[in-house]
């Protein structure tokens, strides 16, 4: 026997088409891709995306999957950021059947599955609802009932990104709680959350660290800085606490 | 190799001029300072904090806040690169330099030929010693002339500007002397061993 040495084989660039384009939000749109060849992912993980333009100009961007494991296709959710190169093209350009290159799926720490257990704690901040609906999506598409809570803070009732969808699985009785919480707009009749996520409404709305949940927490830098933060502070072990950020440059 | 597909319409943003040959490939330039990391920012308690450099047995060297900061300081401006593929040019940036840790701790040259970096809340990532000697790294404790935020790696990380920026590892705590190449962290998760942004070394395999 020799010595097993076996190079990991390089991530290939694949080309995804453009099947289905979703309106999530003035500002936000999913791209629905077909990816021939798509070696299947895990809820949390994300892909690189490369544009090339008529002159040769190449860029990458990382992108959260937002589709469950078990869908037939790998959506990717984009806001619109009017200072960005790539995502108001993919954002406000793009058209069904246009092709670009991608790679994935990348990255082995921000990622939960139903294996990983309970209870499930997620913490989301606009666009960061992105990796933490492919959790959601994916423990709901293989029927799994162990307590799960997403706190999500967007700017106003019509910024909540997959709002439908999610109200569609906080009713499904399976154990979700969805908790939204508007920063700055409010409908007139609105009762729930309305500020920023601060440490009295983690306190009020997180699972008891005794339970010791696992905690994804994605969204801006300042939200996810201060999620963390506070749930150290309240006594939840910091190991279970996985996060991911975005600036204004990230996407 | 297949041509990529062409995104009709899509064009770059303008760069500063002359920046051109200081981005690597699939990188763009920003302005501000993203912030990411895996999981909480630590609290740094400054009177409890040590840096050391040992080989995972004994130590060699270990320093209080105190003693830290009254090694050589040197002062750099580099360019970085994140692997997430955003640029900042001209960074500036204050520390102790490896050379002059190892030189502080009475070694005249590294007793192996990798280390692993160690952080408060577990973080590790690996490299080789040549790159983070010869004036290429340090223990920076600085950043534009102001003590380093927390979120940032303060009080102190790791900078090995020439490498994907995952490496300048935040909230160091010691460097642990290794004689074979071992995967830290984002190694263990996907991302090549060594990263260098200017050969694209993204993640493991490229």
């Amino acid at each position: 026997m020799t010595a097993i040495e076996v190079a990991a084989p390089r991530l290939a660039w694949r080309i995804a088409e453009v099947r289905e384009i979703i309106d999530e939000t003035p500002r936000v749109r999913t791209l629905v891709l077909d990816v021939p060849g798509w070696p299947g992912h895990r809820p949390g993980q994300h892909i690189d995306v490369r544009l090339t333009g008529e002159d040769g100009y190449a860029a990458q961007r990382s992108y959260s999957i937002a589709s469950a494991p078990e869908a037939p296709m790998v959506a990717i959710t984009v806001e619109r950021i009017a200072t960005g190169e790539v995502s108001p093209y993919l954002a406000s350009e793009v058209v069904p059947g246009d092709r670009f290159e991608l790679r994935g799926p990348i990255g082995g720490y921000f990622v939960w599955s139903v294996a990983s257990g309970g209870p499930l704690m997620l913490v989301a901040g606009g666009s960061g609802i992105a990796p933490l609906m492919a959790m959601l999506r994916h423990r709901a598409a293989v029927g799994a009932s162990m307590p799960a809570r997403l706190i999500y803070s967007s700017r106003s009732h019509e910024d909540i990104i997959y709002r439908d969808e999610l109200a569609r699985l906080a009713a499904a009785g399976d154990g979700l709680d969805v908790v939204h919480v508007l920063t700055r707009a409010r409908p007139a009749d609105w009762t729930g959350e309305s500020r920023r996520i601060d440490a009295e409404m983690l306190a009020r709305l997180s699972f008891p660290p005794s339970q010791r949940p696992f905690v994804y927490i994605c969204g801006p830098t300042s939200l996810v800085e201060s999620a963390a933060r506070t749930l150290v502070t309240l006594g939840h072990d910091r190991r279970l606490i996985r996060t991911e950020r975005f600036g204004p440059t990230g996407p | 190799m297949n041509e990529p597909p062409i995104s009709r319409g899509f064009r770059a943003r303008q760069r500063p001029p002359g920046t051109r040959d200081r981005v690597p490939p699939g990188q763009h330039l920003v302005s501000d300072f993203p912030v990411l990391s895996a999981g909480p920012t630590p609290e740094a308690d400054l009177a409890s904090w040590r840096f050391g450099l040992d080989d995972g047995a004994s130590p060699f060297a270990e320093w209080t806040w105190a003693e830290f900061n009254a090694l050589p300081q040197t002062e750099i401006t580099v360019d970085i690169h994140c692997v997430t593929t955003w640029s900042k040019l001209d960074t500036r940036w204050r520390g102790v330099t490896i050379d002059d840790l190892l030189a502080a701790a009475g070694l005249s040259e590294a007793p192996d030929a990798f280390v692993m970096a160690h952080c408060e809340g577990g973080y590790t990532t690996n490299m080789p010693v040549a790159d983070l000697v010869d004036g290429k790294a340090m223990v920076a404790t600085h950043f534009d002339d102001e003590p380093l935020d927390p979120e940032h790696g303060g009080p102190a990380r790791l900078l090995v500007p020439h490498l994907y920026f995952w490496k300048s590892a935040k909230w160091i705590r010691r460097l642990q002397f290794i004689p074979e190449d071992q995967p830290g962290f984002w190694e263990e998760n996907g991302y090549h061993m060594y990263g260098d942004p200017w050969r694209e070394q993204r993640y493991d395999g490229d």
